[in-house]
């Protein structure tokens, strides 16, 4: 990998339907301020800016990291954009911890937000083109037949996905940066919700957020002079596949077990349950959880359900939490929501996480995946260097 | 005057409109003009031998130009499928629609289609439908030829039979 780095700063918004009280400017500063000040360091002190979102068309702002280089202070010096669609925080993080470990700098930014407000990403999401009907209704629509495939194949019971929507609410309660504070939140509740895209209930997706994530990046220099414990990165890696091949298994893609096994090879991690003591991933359809327990090898092909049914991935009394901050069905800032995941790992292996923190974390997955399941980016924290 | 400020304006929508230009290629313009004659044209890799339809005018495996053309038949099966119950703008059908992964006879990947003449609760996975086009008159180079898809009665096909099309 190179040179070492961790994370020595993080910093997030308060994710709400609608920030009207911020422009996409403010929401970015915002988390990036936070994450400068957990680090103790200033506008000044940072070397890059690595900057990332989900498509520009949510928003209608194209190329917005121009005119967001001055809200980052990044005004004379290098600033990349990232965009791998959904998974792009998680990437947006990747790029920046290549700019450290290349030896290129020492201390980098690295910022992803979604404006969902001030965007219809139902309507981006859902532009009919000559080729195919128009049928396609948003995100919701595109994984719902591939969720009922994974029932299909798996024999999932139906209430699996409850499971998940109550468990990640529920957990979202201790997160207060979390978007969604459903106090009543229980199994009737969603189980009663609306069917929007059958087989996902209302209850089961993800809300629409405004939101923004930031990282501050270093060396190990850097990381050394930095007041609080880093996080340090052991393994990092992405990977991507076309949406649309002969063969291609949807429900669980090829690119993600491949990247979930670079990113395991590099931080010596030969069973993920037992050696990663908690995970944030990328669900935002509540059915994910048990298909990404699969796609990520935390369970054999089949039988992720299986994991999810028993409270094995619960904050409360499970063996490898997964969500511990509510996860995307709780906060879904689109072009954040990956680098939540990255974020709320680093978190964690902190020690910083407050009512949401599980005890004892020395390694930690943060997940995300984008697209129609064809971009992926993963990496594995530790609290000693690598 | 009530005597009270006016709320800021913090949110102002601009609806703007924006005409693209399509060019669809060699192989998706055969797809496109087939469609115009009421036909599914599709094209196999001369290595793997999979069937793409829609083309796209190489194959996605082994990279290779997809040079020779298939017609496929009117008839397939659903291999998965979701009921749309969400209102969004633009939407072109009346929810709730049933919106599936149809893998006509012959193909190799499935594409997305509209399901009709039948209750949504009685669609299943395995389900054999055929294409029903608009009228002779009204067909066009746009997927917007086929209406729909609708079950053709015959028996559900094997979950085996299209399990590798998930």
């Amino acid at each position: 990998m190179g040179e070492r780095c961790a994370v020595i700063g993080v910093g997030q918004t308060k994710h709400a339907a609608k920030r009207e009280d911020v422009s996409i400017a403010g929401l970015v500063r915002e988390a990036a301020e936070r994450a400068l000040e957990d680090a103790e360091l200033s506008w000044a002190d940072i070397d890059a800016v690595v900057i990332g979102k989900a498509p520009d068309m949510f928003e209608g702002v194209m190329m917005p990291e121009l005119y967001l280089a001055p809200a980052l202070g990044a005004v004379g010096k290098p600033m990349v954009r990232v965009h791998t669609a959904g998974s792009v925080g998680g990437s947006t993080a990747i790029v920046a911890a290549h700019l450290v470990t290349s030896g290129l700098h020492r201390r980098v930014l690295t910022v992803a937000f979604e404006k969902q407000s001030d965007s219809d990403a139902m309507w981006a999401l859902s532009v009919p083109q000559p080729f195919s009907a128009p049928l396609l209704a948003g995100a919701g629509g595109y994984f719902a037949p591939i969720i009922r495939a994974y029932m299909r194949r798996s024999g999932a019971p139906d209430h699996i996905g409850i499971l998940v929507a109550v468990k990640d609410r529920k957990q979202a309660l201790k997160n207060p940066y979390a978007h969604l504070h459903m106090e009543d939140i229980s199994f009737e509740t969603v189980r009663d919700s609306i069917m929007l895209w059958d087989p996902i209930r209302y209850l089961e997706t993800c809300p629409s957020s405004d939101g923004a994530a930031a990282m501050v990046l270093a060396d190990e220099t850097a990381a050394a002079a930095s007041p609080r414990p880093p996080a340090w990165v052991h393994g990092m890696a992405m990977r991507s596949e076309p949406t649309m091949f002969a063969g291609r298994d949807q429900v669980n893609p090829k690119a993600g077990r491949d990247c979930a096994a670079d990113v395991y090879a590099q931080a010596g991690i030969t069973d993920p349950r037992g050696e990663i003591d908690v995970a944030e991933v990328y669900v935002p359809f509540s059915w994910y959880e048990p298909m990404w327990l699969e796609n990520l090898g935390f369970a054999p092909e089949g039988e992720g359900w299986k994991l999810t049914d028993s409270g094995a991935t619960a904050l409360d009394g499970g063996d490898i939490p997964w969500n511990c901050s509510g996860g995307v069905l709780s906060s879904n800032p689109i072009g954040a929501s990956g680098m939540l995941r990255f974020l709320e790992v680093a978190m964690q292996v902190r020690g910083q996480a407050g009512e949401h923190q599980v005890d004892g974390v020395r390694r930690a997955l943060g997940h995300a995946y984008g697209g129609g399941s064809q971009f992926f980016s993963m990496w594995v924290l530790g609290d000693d260097k690598p | 005057m009530s005597g009270q400020a006016p709320e800021p304006v913090a949110v102002l929508e601009t609806p703007i409109h924006v005409d693209y230009s399509f060019t669809a290629g060699l192989a998706q313009s055969r797809f496109l003009k087939g469609l115009a004659e009421g036909r599914f044209l599709g094209q196999r890799c001369p290595r793997c031998k999979k069937v793409y339809v829609p083309p796209r005018g190489s194959c996605p495996t082994d990279g290779v130009p997809t040079t020779d053309e298939v017609e496929l038949g009117n008839t397939g099966t659903v291999t998965t499928y979701c009921v749309v119950n969400v209102p969004f703008q633009g939407q072109a059908i009346e929810i709730p629609y049933i919106c599936a992964q149809i893998l006509l006879d012959g193909a190799n990947l499935a594409f997305m289609g509209l399901i009709q003449e039948v209750p949504a609760d009685q669609v299943r996975m395995g389900m054999r439908v055929e294409a029903v086009w608009v009228a002779p008159d009204e067909l066009g180079p746009t997927m917007s030829s086929v209406k729909y898809f609708r079950p053709n009665g015959e028996p559900d096909a094997d979950y085996e039979t299209f399990a590798e099309y998930l």
